[in-house]
Parts: C-alpha cells; structure tokens; sequence
C-alpha cells in the first residue's frame, strides 16, 4: 500500500500506535508531498505484547549474539527482530494456534517425531529463559545479558547443544529462537523486523517485486533494483 | 447423527481440488447435479493470492497459510509396528493443502507422465531381471493400467492445466531436446518451454558433454498465453520466484481456480459449499453401495446428511485413504497378517540433493519459476539395471532455481555457523552464488509401510486420527546412494568453490521435521486384485461401487515423478469409465 499525498500514513500509523503515540498527533505531522517516515521508538521504549522486562533483556541480548551489528550488514537489534519476536508470540505463532495440541504428550519422545511438547512456543520461551538465565548465573557467573560476548556465544552454544538441563517439553527453546531471529531478520518489515529491508538490501534480495519476465537465462548480470516491501516502500 | 438431511443430488464431492474439480466440470457437462464439499475456505486468484500480499514468505511459506491445520485435520506417525505413534503437531515434512483448489493451489508446477514400467513395476522386474531381486516385504504391485492406456487422459490433463514442455517421444519417434526415455505421447506440449535460468543452462551443459540428455522440465507454469479447453485463459509467468507454498498472482501457475474452476461455478447444476467437512460416507443396508455422506457444515454448526447416487473421493491422498477407514469402505490393511486392503502399500518419495557454491556467479535466484529448469532422465526406472545395481527405483536428476526467498532458500556452504558473525558473513557472500541438482525418486511399498486409524488420538470430530507407519528402507537408500555418485560427478565438473550433498544413508530415520515432500502416496491403492487393491482400474471401489476415489492414494508404489500429472491423467481415464460404461448402467465394473 501507497501512502497517498497529503493522507495519513498508514505505515506511521501502525508503528505509532505500536510505540504508544498518540494517533492523533501523527496524521497532522505527515507532510503533504513525499510523507516522511517516522523512525519507530527506540527498542528499550518499544511497548512490548509479549514479553516481560526481563524475558525482553535476555531476547535482546540473545539475537545481539546470533545475528551480531558490526562487521558486514546489519545486526538483529539494527534489524529491530526481537520487536518481530514479540510480536510473534503474542500471534498465532506463538499461541500454536494452527497446530495439534491435544495429548496425551510424550515430549522426550524420539526427535524424529517432531514437537511434541504440551506448552505452546510462547510458553516454552516464558519457561526456558529462566532456566538458562539460572544456567548462566551457574556456570559463567551472571545473566545472559550482562555477559561479555565470548561468554554469551560460549553460554548459547551449550544451549544449542542441549547442555543446559532444560526439561524436555522445553527442548525445542533454541530452535525457535534462533529460527524466529532469522525469520525477523528476512520477513516482510510489516511484521516488525527487517527494519527499513536492510537485511534484503545486505543480500540482495528484491523483496515483493514479483516480476522478472527479462531477467532468465542472464548470465552473471547483478539484478539491479532495490527491495521493496508489501506496503510499497522502498529501500 | 445428522440435523439435517438436504435434497439428494446425483454426485457428490468429497474435496475441491484438482480431482474434483476435473470430476466436477466433466460431469457437470453430462447435466447431472452435482454439489462439492470443501472442507477448507472458498479461495481465488484475487484476492486470495493478489499482488503484493501473496509475496509474503513469512505468511504463506513459513507459517503455512494455504495448508491444512493440524489443529482441524492431521495424523499421527510412527516408524515402525512396534513404536507408539504420535501426533503431526505442526507441519514439516509434507504439507496437505486445504481449501478450495487445495494442493493444486500450492504446488509447484512439475507436471510428469510416469514412464511406461512404472505402472507395470511387479511385471517388469520379474519378467526383466527375476521375482529374486524382490527384497522380502516390499509389496510391488502394477497399476492395472498401462502407459498407452492413460495415454489420451494424461494429454487431457495436460491440454486443461496448459503444461509448458518439450515432447521427447511423439508416438515413437524421438525429438530432439525433449526426453527420449518418457512413454510415447501422442502430441507435442500444449506451450512450449520456459526460459531457463542461468543454473539449470549450466547444469544442462554439463550434463550434455557426459552423455546425458538434458531436457526441460514439463511445467504447469504457463510460458506464452494460453486458453484451455473450458475457455480458462493462462498468462504467461513472470518468473516470480512465488510458485511454492503461494498461489499465483499472476493466472499463470495451473491451479483448479486458473483452469477450471471460474467456468465450473457458472453451470447451474453444479454448486459447492466450503467449510463442509465430510465426516463418513454412508452405506446402504446391504453395504454394496453408498447413500450419500455425512458433514459437518461449519457455518450452521450442523451435521447433515447428504444423500447422492455417486460418491467422488477427492481429497488429499491421505485424507482419501482415513474417509474411507472411518466409512469401513474395503477391509482395512493389517501389516501384521498382510491382509485388508485400505491403507495398504503406503509410500513417500526418496529426494537428495547436491548444492554448489560459485565465488564469482551471480545468479538472481528469485528469478525462478516452480518448475522452470533442466532435468536428464538417464537414471530412470527403465533405464538402470536392477539386477545389476542392487536396487529397485530411479530419479529424475534436476537443476533450476524456483525462487531465492531468503528465510527458506538460503543456500550457505558446509562449515558455515549456524549463527553469529560468521553466518552474518556467510549469508552477505553467498546469497546468490549457489545452483542445487536434485534428485527425486521413486520410493517402494512393504508390508509395514501403511496407513491405519490411531488407538489414542482423535480430532476435533472425535474420530480416531489416522495413523503412518513409515521409515526408510535399504533398497530405497542404495537407490538414493547411486544418485548421488551420478549428481557428484556431474558436479564437480562445474569446477564449485564449494559443494556439499544431502542424501539419505545407512540406517537413516524418517523424519517429520524437515519439508521432504508433499507425495504422499498410496493407501487406498489401484488394481485388479481385490485382495491387494482397494480400488480396481477405473478407481472404482471394489466394495461400493458407486463409490470412486480419485488421487495419488490410488498409486501402489511411488512413481520417480511429481504425482499431479498421473493424478491429473487418473482422474480423465475414470471418467472415461464412468460416462460410457458406469452411469448408463450403474454396477461394479469388470
């Protein structure tokens, strides 16, 4: 969707509301010719759906470490994923709305079976970060968040490896994590990560273009347009 | 119990997707009244898949919107008889369609013929090679129809769904740039190919200077404009890179909405209804015959009784296979004794893949198209020696992008961390540069690979889940295994920087987590033994011979090929039966 001239954007519209702005005050504040974009809150005032102060330091920290800022392109914080994350959980995603959850359950059934656990993946997040949070106290001296970095990939690399105690209807705590992190990070800005596509500019993905009828069988030819995203903008 | 009885009508569908709406138009055509039931939502071109919203990979691919929900409708799985079976909680491995359209909305495209020994496989190995090279328990069984048989129905189905391709055998006599090794069809494509991608060009050529006979894989995405038989216009794809997991924004991608579905819901003696999930078909007292079904009518809240002179089964293979458990249409298959009949010969489909990574080629993998690419047929079923070889199967082997979506189709060469600074690097360097050759295979039934009703789980009906006994077994992975020594030295003659290969090996475990395919196969399966079939060859049933089901749960093992072309052709080479020898004089055929 476009923002037409001189109306209301919609775009500020949807991440004032989810900052908290008064909507009022935004719909006066775009200007009639090219609309500006408001930039979102800052994360640590972002108004979480989801996620407790704590539960968001360790979500912060965390995709700091799985998806680092620094180096080539963007990082998960620049890419704004945990506000993707929360957003998620507090969804369908993390409520396991489409999926079976009738038991009996048998959570530390053969992996190959799949996910069999009776808690829902908002759930196993609420129930494992204090788990892990209480590992890391243990074992390298303080929570996740206050950890130097080499502690940190240290810490989530025994997570990932399933060295932590976790129960095993929380065994599938990493995986989300670290797949909901990716899926933030390349989803459609809409859902909250990926802000501004950086991480589409990064590797050059085009995003909802959707037409490329000249482009097969070209031989080692650079795609040459942006990303741009289902709302219409463009990186 | 029902609520509700309505007026009887002369057909009744049970699902609308490709069989039911073939079903549908061709018998609506006859004047028959005809009322389909949808167990999903009603769903079309706009606004369900319109531009831009349908580019959402996050919605569709990751999460599963067009998919059935397993909260509504799943299984439970389980290795082997000895094992407890357990829930399909969430979707991974395979991913059944629901809705109007269903499968056919979500599909790829790749539209196949088996080849001519596939449907005769128990015939051809024992007259080709000995009844010894059988392993123990793997069910071989022919179809009970042959290649030229099916022939004039594939090239139906073909000619509705505007399949874009390159002949390789038209009635005997071999074409140049097609596949010599495909059955003799009796007409070229009705488009002519897609252009290929820069991978699968690199791929083909490879392939050509070691012998092979590279071809383009036949596609159900339109390449030129296009107006089918019921007057369903196709135009040609744009190379989205959104076939997979979407519907097409673009009326390009065959789906049932683009090919029959808008000329279907004109005729006044055919209607359907969504939100309709059929729950048991009902049998007469003397259990020869069916006298309707039984729903659940989702908007009104209501169970109601249907009553109908002819039953079409036209779901999801799978749900196929459990409405007739539930039915106790045909006796079920027990594994242990071998007997029954419904749920027999369950099978999947054995796929591997080698990926490649280039330093220096830029490759724009979301230019793509669902089945846009290259594949050689030099390793297909009649093409390998059995005997020799030590296995009983065959692949197609592939290469072509169908999309660069950066969540799911992030291809990262062996080594890269799965997280952190260097996956951050990895995915910078690498997105892009990378071609995959697949292989896709056959896969073989045995006695204990089968479909059953589960002891413990019920879904929201309250009726027994159905349940999967299914693991990988040596014949299929030796078969797997010789693919990929023949991709590898394909391969690495493209000189990568980088390669690594995904194939199943010794003692590897059917897994339900990762996407393997959607070829659920079997279970309700074709023949002309009662004994070991459920169906005979018109797909009629054995038991109830106004009932008649439709898909792949009719194949007795799993063909090398994508199914929806034989399902396509199956579904024409019924009708045929149905039309000229059933509805004039109603009764069991044969």
């Amino acid at each position: 969707m476009r923002d037409m001239p001189g109306r209301p954007s919609r775009r500020g519209f949807l991440k004032g509301s989810a900052a908290g702005v008064a909507i009022a005050s935004l719909a006066g504040a775009v200007k009639a010719q090219a609309p500006e974009k408001e930039a979102p809150p800052p994360l640590d005032q972002y108004e979480r759906v989801y996620f407790n102060e704590a539960e968001w330091a360790f979500v912060m920290a965390a995709c700091d470490r799985l998806i680092p800022s620094g180096g080539n392109g963007p990082g998960a914080i620049d890419c704004r994923v945990p506000v993707f994350i929360d957003r998620q959980l507090a969804g369908n995603f993390g409520k396991a709305a489409t999926w079976y959850m009738q038991g009996p359950f048998d959570p530390a059934a053969n992996p190959t079976l799949g996910f069999q656990s009776p808690l829902t993946p908002a759930e196993i997040y609420r129930q494992a970060i204090p788990v892990f949070q209480d590992w890391c106290s243990q074992t390298h001296g303080d929570r996740f968040e206050n950890l130097e970095a080499a502690k940190q990939d240290a810490a989530l690399t025994s997570l990932q490896k399933g060295e932590v105690g976790l129960a095993p209807e929380l065994r599938d705590f990493f995986q989300f994590l670290l797949a909901n992190t990716k899926e933030g990070y390349f989803a459609d800005p809409s859902y909250g990560g990926n802000h501004d596509m950086q991480a589409w500019v990064y590797v050059g993905f085009p995003g909802a273009r959707g037409a490329f009828t000249s482009w097969p069988g070209r031989e080692n030819a650079r795609y040459p347009l942006g990303p741009v995203a289902i709302n219409g903008d463009r990186a | 119990m029902a609520t509700r009885t309505d007026p009887k009508k002369d057909v009744v569908i049970i699902g609308l997707g490709w069989t039911g709406a073939i079903m549908g138009m061709e018998l609506a055509n006859e004047g028959l009244e005809i009322l389909a039931l949808e167990r999903g939502d009603d769903r079309s071109t706009v606004p369900d898949f319109q531009y831009p919203n349908i580019f959402d990979e996050l919605k569709y691919a990751v999460r599963y919107d067009l998919m059935q929900k397993p909260v509504n409708s799943t299984l439970t799985v389980r290795h082997n008889t000895a094992e407890t079976a357990l829930p399909y909680r969430h979707l991974g491995s395979f991913l059944p369609g629901d809705g109007v359209g269903g499968a056919g909305v979500h599909w790829n495209g790749q539209n196949w013929r088996p080849q001519a020994v596939e449907y005769r496989l128990r015939s051809y190995v024992e007259e080709t090679f000995g009844a010894d090279i059988i392993p123990e328990n793997m069910q071989l069984q022919d179809w009970g129809v042959t290649a030229e048989e099916l022939e004039p129905h594939m090239t139906k189905f073909e000619s509705v769904a505007g399949i874009a391709g390159k002949a390789g055998n038209i009635n005997g006599e071999i074409q140049e740039g097609g596949n010599p090794f495909e059955a003799p069809r009796s007409a070229e494509y009705p488009m002519p190919p897609l252009k290929n991608t820069w991978d699968s060009e690199l791929f083909a050529e490879a392939a050509r200077k070691m012998g092979y006979h590279p071809f383009p894989r036949p596609a159900a995405n339109a390449s030129i404009q296009y107006t089918n038989d019921y007057g369903m216009q196709l135009g040609p794809c744009n190379y989205c890179g959104y076939c997979e997991r979407f519907g097409c924004n673009n009326y390009s991608k065959s789906s049932p909405q683009v090919c029959i579905l808008d000329a279907l819901k004109r005729k006044p003696n055919f209607s359907y209804m969504t939100r309709s999930e059929v729950l048991k078909i009902e049998k007469a007292a003397d259990g020869k015959t069916a006298t309707g079904v039984t729903y659940f009518d989702e908007k009104t809240g209501e169970e109601v009784f249907q009553p109908a002179d002819l039953v079409l089964v036209c779901a999801y293979s799978l749900h196929n296979v459990h409405l007739l458990l539930l039915s106790e249409i045909g006796e079920p298959y027990n594994p242990d004794t071998g007997e029954g009949v419904v749920g027999r010969n369950y099978s999947y489909q054995m796929t591997g893949g080698t990926s490649l990574w280039f330093r220096d080629k830029v490759f724009n993998p979301f230019v793509g198209t669902g089945a846009g690419g290259m594949s050689i047929d030099d390793f297909s079923m009649s093409q390998i020696d059995f005997g020799k070889e030590g296995f009983i199967g065959g692949s197609y082997i592939t290469a072509g992008h169908t999309g660069g979506r950066p969540i799911q189709q992030m291809a990262l060469p062996p080594g890269t961390p799965a997280w952190g600074a260097g996956w951050k690097e990895a995915v910078g360097e690498w997105y892009g540069h990378s071609l995959s050759i697949g292989s896709h295979g056959s896969n073989m039934a045995y006695r204990d690979t089968c479909l059953d009703l589960d002891p413990t789980y019920k879904d929201r009906h309250g009726r027994p889940l159905m349940r999967m006994t299914f693991d990988w077994k040596d014949n299929d992975i030796r078969m797997t295994q010789f693919m990929k020594a023949r991709i590898e030295e394909i391969a690495e003659t493209l000189n990568p920087d980088a390669m690594a290969s995904g194939y199943k090996g010794d003692g590897a475990q059917y897994d339900v987590r990762p996407y393997q395919s959607t070829h659920n196969v079997g279970g309700a399966i074709m023949g002309t033994d009662p004994k070991t079939s459920a169906i005979n060859r018109y797909l009629q049933s054995w038991d109830c011979h106004n009932v008649w089901v439709m898909g792949a749960s009719a194949f007795p093992q799993n063909i090398q090929y994508n199914p929806t072309g034989a399902v396509g052709g199956l579904a024409y080479w019924a009708l045929e039966a149905l039309r000229k020898d059933y509805l004039p004089n109603p009764r069991p055929l044969m």
